[in-house]
């Protein structure tokens, strides 16, 4: 900027402090009658005009503390302990603490400090003054030290520092602050503008509605800002952004076609469980894995279809063995907070007519597993599902629709290796490929529905294409997170500067 | 799920060198590479393939994988030698009631060799053993043993033996109570009448199943050669093709496979590796997989897997324990093709996308809401007793009517009554975040009555600091925006986190929905909170159904 245009931009403030910018920073203050904020303020703003350079040194003062004020003023205690001494040369301690009106700690003190510098000796109760008379007229270093503060500590000298840290060990003697000084250079630019004479001529600073009105503003000049000095941040009310990125999941599902399942969070055993075709002994029900509930039983549904489930565990259904074993009812009853969203799928297959085919389904939601929880575990997972009910539908078409999937949440290479459900034959996991750390990474779980899990649920085994991807991951790797917890953690600075989904 | 670990070197030598392309065909397989380096590979072996479970039974089927071997591999079974029997007595049967039992001869055991073999052991009891519950399998040195032996059942003060690990003669319940593994094992016996023991022609206790072998009779060293194999449980099936992956696996160590005679209740001769047959139609295969194969192909995809096919019959292995259904033998077929080689496919089918109204309804609330400027939150579903109730300053008589999980691993062992306790959580958690905080949630809350349990849709909006007439602005702002009328009327029955007199009812269609008021100091002071808090807290499943109506 060209000194005019700097002339310009000068704020009233900026203007007072121009001639004085080669005092210090508190004549500053004393000779424009500004406050030291202000005038830091308007220095600030001249260094980004470039007319000073402003350097702040943290420096540590040291000043006299609460006690440090009354011990310059009344003496050391120990000062005043041997000034009752000289007068007697022996006296018993009890004595010796009443006369020199001393607390404990104050006594403790002083004759700690006394014997360390040889001027008495203890014995038998008494204290013996061993210190000539000339040693006792001397002022110590902590006296001189007292009296010589308030300080910069860089400037101490190495019998001063000694004197320091031995009164640092006493209670309130002394007290070091941090402070920092600015020391002001002027540039070229400030030399010449020091020279500049600053006519008092008046520059519009704010519009405000009077201004407008009257019209004053006519052959006067606006203040220039400086256009391109920073401002204090303002964050906005916005939509957390685990829903924004649901909201973006529901959006292509929907666009797919599909239509949402939503359902209680707690379920049976039955249809998280045993309408999956997920044996009674498996481990996934056990405590250890499984939130289950105290107090509260679930009724079945109707008797048909939990006949159906039963001989599909047990002696098999459909064609299928089974898992051979005698299934119980009890356990089927009991309720859990659902451990996926598939128990949503379940749900909906038994309530779909023949009619409604094809039919499309997806669910998006919170699922629950008894973790503790870490950086990449937690006991509260977000998944989302799809289910296709198709009489025509087939692996290949499965495959189809997870590629799609994928890509629409912005992965680009996906590959399909086998996996194992119980409920799903074929089964297979989806790994994209994460450019970053150049691996493939797990993401989708999927698979046909068995037939046991389809013959009982939709009276004859109709494939289902199911897939239930882990949502948590695929919000993490869209907003950058690394941390499951941050998932949940509401940190409100954080949630304020988190960027929006732009999908 | 359980991972095994073998030698480099050894699957180097006798399978193949372990490029990329080997890399990517063992995760083909359907066994994930865990990791890998000169010394060691690591898979994932997926619980429906026990029979993975030793590098033996691995390099079996994934040579068949890798087209180097085909179809079922045959073992030699030699009969039961002249007293190899096993009794198995009545007393069991609602104890213990199965074994399969079989005996291997001139193996070598070094001891790495005891070392594997104790691996795969523990790993087949985690997995179809369900930790020992359902099979547990033991293994004796043959010398030791007297046959016939007899599996019965016994009172536990009558069991008296010296169990591997210790030096001293323990009874059966003392070995419940002082064995580090009868401890583990405990509760598979615990409360039994009669504990299950393995006792042999001299009247040695040689095992108490699923617990613990006899340190006598039952201890496997550098100079056993032949051993006895037990596989008990509750269901014969598997026991017996537990038995099958064992010996099988004994067998490929150089082992020779004899069978025993087992007599009682079932009368059969185990090990038995008689294949599995399976009826397949080719039609179902092709429809299911999208594919066109005919039966040639077919056949040579299920050798690969180590099946054989002939005339739409499938025989497998008898060591394997997940084929239930020919849809089993389709995904075989499927892996065998490679799952690479599929062509993805979207079918041309229409069907209409559709959100759950709710959802649109709690977003279209949301975007009011964040218009104010205010921060929506998302809490956890489980929240912690103290939090809900002490901090809340909740009385004890109220404390009801709320959901607990069971054995929780963290403290989180409630489901959320309300939402209001979760923001005021939040705001406890960033009081070094600038103010004013306005916050709001929207998400299920649970409840339990009369033994059914309620859950219902909640709206919960919080700012700090505040007062009643900013959180009221909110309130009829956000019902303006939806075009439902409210009414805020004065309650004497409130929560006891507000201040009487500051508190209200909020009332649609004469129905209250919520409540809203100041939160009282004492629970402000609960939270470590600085500065005054109001808020509002409704239930939406009202207005979900007013809206729809109108809608």
């Amino acid at each position: 900027m060209n000194l005019k245009k700097i002339v310009e931009s000068l704020s009233q403030n900026e203007r007072k402090i121009i001639p004085y910018l080669d005092n210090s920073l508190k004549d500053i203050c004393k000779k424009t009658t500004l406050d030291k904020v202000s005038v830091l303020r308007a220095l600030e703003f001249l260094q980004n005009k470039g007319v000073v350079k402003l350097k702040t040194n943290k420096i540590q003062w040291i000043s006299l503390g609460i006690n440090g004020i009354l011990y310059r003023k009344k003496g050391l205690p120990e000062r005043r302990l041997l000034n009752k001494l000289a007068e007697r040369i022996i006296l018993p301690l009890e004595n010796a603490k009443r006369i020199s009106g001393l607390t404990d700690d104050e006594f403790k003190a002083a004759i700690g400090a006394l014997k360390r510098k040889a001027m008495i000796e203890i014995k038998n109760g008494k204290i013996f003054l061993s210190a000539k008379k000339e040693e006792i007229a001397k002022k110590t270093l902590e006296e001189k030290f007292l009296e010589s503060l308030p300080r910069k500590y860089e400037d101490l000298q190495p019998e001063e520092m000694y004197a320091l840290k031995s009164l640092q060990e006493r209670r309130g003697i002394i007290e070091i602050k941090n402070k920092t000084e600015v020391n002001i250079t002027i540039t070229e630019l400030g030399k010449k503008l020091m020279k500049t004479e600053l006519k008092n001529e008046e520059y519009i600073e704010a519009i405000d509605e009077k201004l407008i009105k009257s019209g004053k503003w006519k052959g006067k000049k606006f203040r220039r800002y400086d256009v391109t000095s920073p401002v204090p941040e303002i964050y906005g009310g916005k939509r957390h952004f685990v829903n924004q990125a649901i909201d973006y999941g529901r959006k292509i599902r929907t666009e797919m076609g599909f239509k949402e399942m939503t359902g209680n969070m707690t379920v049976s055993s039955f249809w998280n469980f045993d309408a999956l075709f997920t044996a009674q002994d498996h481990p996934v029900r056990e405590m250890h894995d499984t939130f289950f509930l105290k107090d509260v039983k679930a009724e079945l549904p109707d008797k048909k279809l939990v006949e159906a489930v039963k001989k599909a565990h047990e002696g098999g259904i459909a064609g299928s063995r089974g898992w051979g074993y005698e299934w119980n009812e009890e356990e089927a009853k009991k309720m859990l907070i659902r451990t996926h969203t598939t128990c949503l799928s379940s749900q909906t297959l038994a309530k779909l007519k023949e009619k409604d085919l094809p039919a499309k389904f997806f669910a998006i939601g919170t699922n629950f597993r008894n973790e503790t929880v870490d950086w990449n575990h937690g006991f509260e997972l977000l998944q989302t599902e799809g289910i296709v009910v198709d009489p025509n539908a087939n692996f290949r078409h499965l495959l189809g629709y997870l590629k799609q999937f994928a890509e629409k949440m912005g992965f680009k290479k996906i590959r399909f290796r086998p996996a194992y459900f119980p409920y799903t034959e074929p089964s297979l996991e989806g790994d994209v490929w994460n450019e970053e750390k150049q691996e493939w990474v797990e993401l989708i779980a999927a698979g046909i529905f068995r037939p046991e899990v389809t013959e009982p649920l939709l009276g004859k085994p109709i494939p289902v294409l199911a897939w239930g991807p882990g949502f948590g991951r695929m919000i993490m790797s869209l907003f950058k997170i690394k941390d499951i917890r941050e998932l949940n953690k509401n940190d409100l600075t954080q949630l304020r500067k988190m960027k929006f989904l732009i999908k | 799920m359980a991972n095994i670990r073998f030698s480099r070197k050894l699957f180097e030598k006798e399978i193949g060198k372990l490029d990329k392309t080997m890399q990517n065909k063992i995760a083909m397989f359907g066994t994930t590479l865990e990791s890998f380096d000169d010394e060691e590979i690591e898979i994932e072996v997926f619980p429906n393939r026990p029979d993975l479970l030793s590098y033996q039974g691995f390099k079996r089927s994934f040579l068949g994988f890798l087209g180097k071997e085909k179809g079922i591999k045959k073992y030699k079974i030699n009969p039961p030698e002249k007293d190899y029997v096993v009794k198995i007595d009545s007393s069991l049967k609602k104890i213990r009631p199965y074994t399969a039992c079989a005996v291997i001869k001139g193996l070598k055991f070094k001891d790495e060799k005891i070392k594997e073999i104790i691996e795969i052991q523990e790993k087949l009891h985690n997995t179809i053993g369900r930790k020992r519950k359902k099979i547990a399998i033991g293994i004796y040195p043959l010398e030791k043993i007297k046959f016939p032996i007899t599996f019965k059942a016994l009172e536990p003060d009558k069991i008296k033996f010296v169990p591997l690990e210790m030096e001293k003669e323990l009874s059966g319940l003392e070995i419940l109570q002082r064995h580090p593994t009868g401890r583990e094992y405990a509760h598979l016996l615990a409360g039994k009448e009669k504990f299950p023991i393995f006792i042999d022609a001299k009247g040695d206790i040689m095992s108490m199943p699923p617990i613990i072998n006899s340190n006598l009779t039952g201890k496997i060293t550098e100079k056993t050669k032949d051993v006895f194999v037990e596989c008990s449980g509750f269901d014969f099936e598997i026991a017996k093709k537990c038995l099958n992956i064992i010996v099988t696996t004994l067998a490929d160590m150089g082992g020779k496979i004899y069978q025993i005679e087992l007599k009682g209740e079932v009368n059969e001769k185990t090990p038995d590796l008689t294949p599995q047959e399976t009826p397949l139609s080719i039609e179902n295969a092709n429809k299911i997989l999208g594919l066109e194969l005919d039966e040639k192909q077919i056949k040579e995809l299920l050798g690969k897997m180590g099946h054989e096919y002939e005339k739409g019959i499938v025989k497998s292995p008898a060591w394997r324990t997940d084929i239930l259904h020919e849809i089993d033998l389709i995904e075989d077929i499927a892996i065998a093709y490679g799952y690479e080689n599929f062509e993805a496919e979207i079918p041309e089918i229409s069907t209409i996308g559709e959100e759950d109204k709710k959802e649109t309804i709690k977003r279209k609330i949301a975007e009011i809401l964040s218009g104010l400027g205010l921060l929506e939150t998302s809490s956890y579903h489980l929240t912690k007793p103290e939090d809900m109730f002490k901090k809340m300053n909740v009385p004890e008589k109220m404390k009801n009517n709320y959901l607990e999980v069971e054995d929780s691993k963290t403290d989180y062992t409630l489901l959320r009554k309300n939402l209001t306790h979760c923001l005021l959580r939040i705001f406890s958690e960033n009081s070094d975040s600038e103010y004013p905080q306005k916050i709001f949630e929207s998400g299920r809350v649970f409840e339990l009555q009369q033994g059914k349990i309620i859950e219902k849709e909640s709206l919960s909006v919080a700012v700090i600091p505040s007062n009643f007439t900013e959180i009221k602005q909110i309130l009829n702002y956000l019902f303006k925006m939806l075009d439902l009328e409210i009414e805020i009327k004065e309650t004497e029955n409130f929560s006891p986190w507000f201040i009487d007199g500051r508190v209200a009812e909020i009332r649609i269609n004469n129905k209250k929905i919520g409540e809203i008021g100041e939160i009282h100091p004492k629970i402000l002071r609960n939270w470590k909170l600085k500065y005054p808090v109001a808020l509002f807290e409704i239930e939406l499943e009202e207005i979900f159904e007013l809206i729809k109506e109108e809608g």
